[in-house]
C-alpha cells in the first residue's frame, strides 16, 4: 500500500493535484485576509463560496460559456459582501453570528435554487487547461506547475499582488490603519465604513470566485456540499498564515496537498476507511489552528464593530 | 442604556416579519403561492393535536441545544458545535445504552443520560481548552469537530456499531439495533411523538436561569463573558471558565442527543443531530440568550421547522428553503439588535413620523427621554 503511494507518477499526480487545489484556499483566503486586516471577520465565506459556485455553474450551463459564469460569480460576490457589510458594519452585528447567519443564507440559497433550476447532476464545459509554453515542457515540474486552467494561475498570481497591495500602496496602508487603529484613522480623515465596506467586497468577490473554481474549474458540475468546509479552513488558513499572503500561500499548499492525497486514497483504494480519509482535513485545521495560534498577532480592532461615538 | 421589554419584543417580531418577507420573494421565484405556503407554515403547526406535538417535540432538542448555547454565549465564548456535541453525546449514550441492555431501566435509564450529557460535554470542553489555554478561535475550531464527528458517526454507524439485522438481511442502512424498550422515554400524549424529554428540557431551563443568576459559578461565568480582563482582576479563573463553559455547553447538546434517540428514534442513526444545533443558536439568540426567553423561542422555531416542513408538502418546493429562511433570521435578528443597544436608533427612525402626529411636541427636549419612559424599566 505504501508502494503504491510512492511511484513517481502518483506522487507527481498528488502533488499536481495539490496545487490544483490550492486555488480555491488561496482565493478565499486572501480574500479573507483582507476582510481582517481592515477589522472585519467574515465567518460567511462557505456561504458566499456555495454561492460562487452554484450561480458560476448555473450561468455557465445557461449561456453555454464559464466566462459568463465567472462574471455571476462576481455578482454574487459584490452582492454578498454589500449583504455582509450592511449587517457588520452598519448595523455593527456580533460577527461571528451574522458570519454564521451568512453561512446558512448562502449554502441553503445555493441548495434552494439549484433544486428549483436544474436539480440534477449534470457536466458543463469548464475552463480548459492552458499549457505554458516552453515552461510545460520541463520535465516533472511543467507538469506540476504550468498546465492548468487560467484560474489557478490567476490565484497564484493574486499572492504578490496582494502582498504589494498592503504593504506598497496608501491605499494598503489605509486597510491595515483601518483594522490596528479606526479611531486614528478616522481622525486623519479616512472613512473606515467604506474602507471595510470595500474590503468586505473584494474578499466577498475571492470567495466567490473560490467557489466557481470548484464547478467551473475543477470538476465541472455542482453537487450539494460541494465546498465541503473549505470556507471554513480558509479563515483558519488566514490565522495560520498570520495574515499575511506568503503565510497564507505556505498554508494553502499544505492544505491542498492533504486534500489530493486523501482524494488519492480513495481513489487508489488503499485500505483506510473512508470516513478518515475525509476527516483529515478537518482534524489538520485544529491542530494547525493550534500550533499557529500560541502567541497570535492580529489586527488589533479585529471584529470590533467602528462607530465614531467611540464605544 | 437598553431598551424596554416592549420595544425588544417590537424589534424582535420586525425582524422576523421581516425575514419571512425575504422570503416569500424566495417563494414567488418558483411561482409558489407565498399565502398558501406561509398558511401552511404559519398555522399548520397550530391547527391540530399533531401539529401542537410535534412542535413541542421538536422544541425539545431547540431547547435543550439552546440551553447550552446561552451558557455559553453568557460566558463569551461561541459555540457553534452542537451538531458535533449532539452526535457525540448520542453515540456514548448508545454505546452504554447497547453494552448495558439487560441491567434495570431505573439504573440504565440515568446512566445512559449521564453518557450522553458527558459525551457531549467533553466534546465541547476541547474547542474550550483550546481556545482557554491556544487562543484557537472557537467558531473555527468547534466547525471542524463537526465535520469530524459526522464522519465518526457515519464510520461507526457503518462498521461496529452496525444493526445485526442491517447485514442479516444485506440491506446495510447506516443506524443501530434498536434500545432497550425500558429506557425509551414515554409518550406524554399517547399516539403523538411528544415525549418526557419535553418536560426534562422545560425543567432544565429553570435550572439553568437557576444557575446563571443565583449562583456563585454561574455569576463568575456571567463576569469572564461580560469583561475577561475585569474578571482576572477580580480574580476569576478565566481558563477554567470558558473550559466549564464549553463542557456545559456541549454537555446539553449531547443530552439534546440522546434526548432525540430515546424520545423519537429509540435507536441511533446518521441524521440524528437534523440540524438542531444550528437551529438552537438561533432559538437562543432569538430568546435573548435568556433560559426562560428560550422557551417561547423554542416553540417558533419548533413550529417554524415543522411549517417549513409542512410549507414544502404544501407548496412542493425544495427543503434547503428553510436553512435559507433561517439564514435570514439570523441575520436580522443580530442586524436589528443595534436598535435594541442603541434606543437612539429606534428615536432616529421613529422621530420621522412623530413630528407630524405630536403636532405641539418641542421637537429636541422630546428625543432622549420618549423611548425609556415606555413599558417597564430595563431588568436582568
Amino acid at each position: 500500500m505504501i508502494d503504491q503511494l510512492l511511484q513517481m507518477s502518483v506522487i507527481v499526480g498528488i502533488i499536481t493535484t495539490g496545487v490544483r487545489l490550492a486555488t480555491p484556499f488561496l482565493l478565499a483566503a486572501l480574500g479573507e485576509m483582507f476582510d481582517q486586516r481592515a477589522g472585519v471577520y467574515n465567518l460567511g465565506v462557505e456561504g458566499i463560496m456555495m454561492m460562487g459556485a452554484f450561480v458560476g455553474f448555473w450561468v455557465a450551463l445557461r449561456s453555454g460559456s464559464p466566462w459568463w459564469g465567472i462574471l455571476a460569480a462576481i455578482g454574487v460576490g459584490i452582492f454578498m459582501g454589500l449583504l455582509m457589510g450592511l449587517i457588520s458594519i452598519t448595523l455593527q452585528a456580533e460577527q461571528g453570528i451574522s458570519g454564521i447567519g451568512l453561512y446558512m443564507f448562502g449554502v441553503g440559497l445555493a441548495g434552494y435554487l439549484f433544486r428549483i433550476t436544474v436539480g440534477y447532476i449534470t457536466g458543463i464545459e469548464g475552463f480548459k487547461p492552458i499549457a505554458i509554453p516552453y515552461l510545460s515542457d520541463l520535465p516533472i515540474v511543467g507538469q506540476i506547475f504550468f498546465n492548468h486552467n487560467w484560474m489557478v494561475y490567476f490565484a497564484f498570481l493574486m499572492v504578490p499582488v496582494s502582498w504589494f497591495v498592503l504593504y506598497k500602496t496608501t491605499w494598503g496602508l489605509k486597510i491595515r490603519s483601518a483594522g490596528m487603529t479606526p479611531e486614528a484613522a478616522d481622525t486623519l480623515g479616512l472613512s473606515v465604513v467604506a474602507i471595510r465596506y470595500t474590503c468586505l467586497v473584494i474578499g466577498s468577490i475571492a470567495a466567490a470566485l473560490a467557489g466557481a473554481f470548484l464547478t467551473l474549474g475543477h470538476t465541472n458540475m455542482y453537487a450539494d456540499n460541494i465546498s465541503a468546509g473549505r470556507g471554513f479552513i480558509a479563515v483558519a488558513l488566514v490565522y495560520f498564515g498570520r495574515w499575511s499572503p506568503w503565510g497564507i500561500l505556505g498554508g494553502a499548499l499544505f492544505f491542498s496537498l492533504v486534500d489530493a492525497l486523501q482524494l488519492w486514497v480513495q481513489v487508489l483504494g488503499l485500505n483506510i476507511p473512508y470516513e478518515f480519509a475525509v476527516m483529515a482535513p478537518y482534524v489538520l485545521t485544529i491542530l494547525a489552528l493550534t500550533v499557529a495560534a500560541r502567541q497570535i498577532w492580529g489586527p488589533a480592532a479585529l471584529g470590533k464593530p467602528f462607530n465614531r461615538e467611540g464605544d | 442604556m437598553k431598551s424596554s421589554y416592549r420595544v425588544q419584543l417590537a424589534i424582535l417580531v420586525i425582524a422576523v416579519i421581516s425575514a419571512l418577507l425575504v422570503g416569500a420573494i424566495l417563494l414567488l421565484i418558483v411561482r409558489a403561492n407565498p399565502f398558501t405556503a406561509y398558511r401552511a407554515m404559519l398555522l399548520g403547526p397550530f391547527s391540530s393535536l399533531y401539529g401542537l406535538t410535534e412542535t413541542a417535540a421538536k422544541a425539545t432538542p431547540l431547547m435543550l441545544v439552546g440551553l447550552g448555547i446561552v451558557i455559553a454565549f453568557r460566558s463569551g465564548i461561541l459555540n457553534i458545535g452542537g451538531e458535533g456535541q449532539m452526535i457525540i453525546g448520542a453515540l456514548a449514550a448508545t454505546v452504554v445504552a447497547l453494552t448495558f441492555q439487560n441491567w434495570s431501566p431505573l439504573v440504565l435509564l440515568p446512566l445512559t443520560l449521564l453518557a450522553g450529557f458527558l459525551g457531549g460535554a467533553l466534546y465541547g470542553a476541547i474547542p474550550g481548552a483550546l481556545r482557554a489555554y491556544f487562543n484557537v478561535n472557537e467558531i473555527l475550531s468547534t466547525i471542524m469537530l463537526n465535520a469530524i464527528a459526522q464522519q465518526v458517526l457515519v464510520f461507526l454507524l457503518r462498521g461496529p456499531l452496525i444493526d445485526p439485522t442491517e447485514i442479516a438481511y444485506g440491506t446495510g442502512f447506516p443506524q443501530t439495533q434498536q434500545l432497550a424498550k425500558g429506557i425509551w422515554l414515554g409518550k406524554l400524549i399517547p399516539q403523538t411523538r411528544l415525549h418526557w424529554g419535553f418536560i426534562i428540557a422545560i425543567v432544565l431551563a429553570i435550572f439553568v436561569y437557576i444557575f446563571l443568576w443565583r449562583t456563585v459559578i454561574g455569576y463568575r461565568l456571567r463576569a469572564v463573558g461580560a469583561g475577561p480582563k475585569a474578571a482576572r482582576y477580580a480574580g476569576i479563573p478565566v481558563e477554567r471558565g470558558l473550559i466549564l463553559a464549553m463542557a456545559l455547553s456541549g454537555g446539553f447538546a449531547g443530552l439534546a442527543g440522546i434526548v432525540e434517540v430515546l424520545g423519537i428514534h429509540h435507536r441511533l442513526l446518521d441524521g440524528v443531530s437534523a440540524g438542531y444545533g444550528f437551529t438552537g443558536i438561533v432559538a437562543a439568540l432569538f430568546g435573548r440568550l435568556h433560559p426562560i426567553g428560550l422557551i417561547p423561542a423554542s416553540f417558533l422555531f419548533g413550529a417554524l421547522v415543522l411549517g417549513a416542513d409542512m410549507m414544502q408538502r404544501a407548496v412542493a418546493i425544495p427543503a434547503a428553503i428553510v436553512l435559507t429562511i433561517q439564514g435570514i433570521m439570523v441575520l436580522f435578528v443580530v442586524g436589528s439588535d443595534i436598535f435594541i443597544r442603541r434606543p437612539e436608533w429606534v428615536e432616529k427612525i421613529t422621530a420621522r413620523w412623530r413630528p407630524k402626529a405630536s403636532q405641539p411636541a418641542q421637537p429636541v427636549a422630546l428625543s432622549s427621554s420618549a423611548a425609556s419612559d415606555q413599558g417597564e424599566p430595563p431588568r436582568d
